[in-house]
């Protein structure tokens, strides 16, 4: 792949939690293109996982944010204006929900962990896109991660595919205000893919199997597959696209019920 | 020792970072070898990938110790 491509970019990574995070396909692919990183993590116990990978990738800024404290949020960009003057991109990777409310009915959502979900998963791009706007001074670009769940109902998705569905309404509203600037928000939906995440979501592996076994592309995706789409939303390639939904699931979003070739499997 | 507690040994030492010799049957990955919760979750998706099986949710959750990995994957291959 080119070095040029991200030549002279800085971004911060959010959400990277372990090598199996799309969070860490992203930022090898931007890492590989010759971009700057800063990565934010929440916590003693993500902090130890995400040292040793920003280090990997050449990065020695690795910062906390809390996503649910503003105050933290203010010094995670102040620090990065400190250290770089101005960002040229974000990839925003977060989402959170009890998991005891993936699985089961949808109906049973407590009101407390649907403004939750709803605060982590959604209000917190929007939160940290009002910080990155101040530093796009050269315009930006933006990524946010969100799943099929918030078009379609998919077993056990439940309260994050609602979620899910504000963000992507989000991202139309951040790109059409931010764009003015030059700044470009987009969405990556992405397959199913087995990370840390998606270990709270109820039979995880059936959701994994239809989707092999249904998609155009007979497989599922995996992080590098993200990795390469950010890439050309992050870069210059996407430099006409903004306020899109880029499905990178192997196509599994435009069919319409089971292949013909396609197993019938049953539950786990 | 079996073929498969010694790939679960080889996983839970490279995992976690702690010595061989801490690794015995009743060794919990919490209490005894430091693990978080997240390192419990990772661990199981370790020995997934190891033994190519599929460990549910609810076995995954009362896989607490090195012998309780051994025993289930011993069980499930």
């Amino acid at each position: 792949m080119s070095t040029a491509l991200m030549a002279g970019k800085r971004g911060l990574i959010m959400g990277l939690a372990n090598d199996k995070s799309i969070a860490w396909g992203i930022a090898q692919a931007c890492a590989d293109a010759g971009a700057e990183l800063a990565f934010s993590y929440q916590g003693e116990a993500l902090l130890k996982r995400v040292q040793p990978l920003a280090e990997q990738l050449g990065s020695n800024i690795v910062l906390p944010c809390d996503v649910n404290d503003e105050a933290s949020i203010d010094a995670l960009f102040a620090e990065l204006e400190a250290k770089w003057g101005k960002l040229d991109f974000v990839v925003h990777a977060i989402g959170f929900s009890d998991k005891n409310e993936l699985r089961g009915r949808y109906v049973d959502t407590t009101r407390g962990n649907f403004t939750m979900t709803m605060d982590i998963s959604v209000y917190s791009f929007t939160a940290v896109m009002q910080r990155a706007e101040k530093l796009m001074t050269e315009g930006g670009s933006a990524v946010t991660l969100t799943y099929y769940g918030a078009e379609q109902v998919m077993p056990h998705y439940n309260v994050m595919g609602v979620a899910k569905a504000a963000l992507e309404a989000s991202v139309m509203y951040l790109a059409e205000d931010l764009g003015k600037k030059n700044i470009r928000v987009n969405a990556i939906s992405a397959g199913p893919i087995k990370t840390l995440a998606a270990s709270g979501i109820g039979d995880f592996r059936y959701i994994m199997k239809w989707n092999e076994y249904n998609s155009p592309l007979r497989r599922n995706v995996t992080i590098e597959d993200v990795g390469k789409s950010a890439l050309y939303l992050l870069s210059d390639l996407g430099s006409g696209v903004t306020g899109e939904n880029l499905h990178v699931d192997a196509g599994y979003h435009v069919v319409g019920m089971k292949a013909v070739d396609a197993p019938d499997i049953s539950k786990g | 020792m079996s073929d498969v507690a010694e790939r679960v040994k080889k996983i839970v030492v490279e995992h976690l970072g702690v010595d061989e010799d801490k690794v015995v049957e009743g060794a919990s990955f919490i209490d005894d070898l430091g693990a978080d919760s997240l390192d419990t979750v990772e661990l199981v998706m370790a020995f997934e990938e190891e033994f190519g099986i599929e460990i549910p949710d609810d076995a995954a959750e009362k896989i607490q110790s090195f012998g309780d990995a051994v025993n289930f994957i011993s069980a499930n291959q």
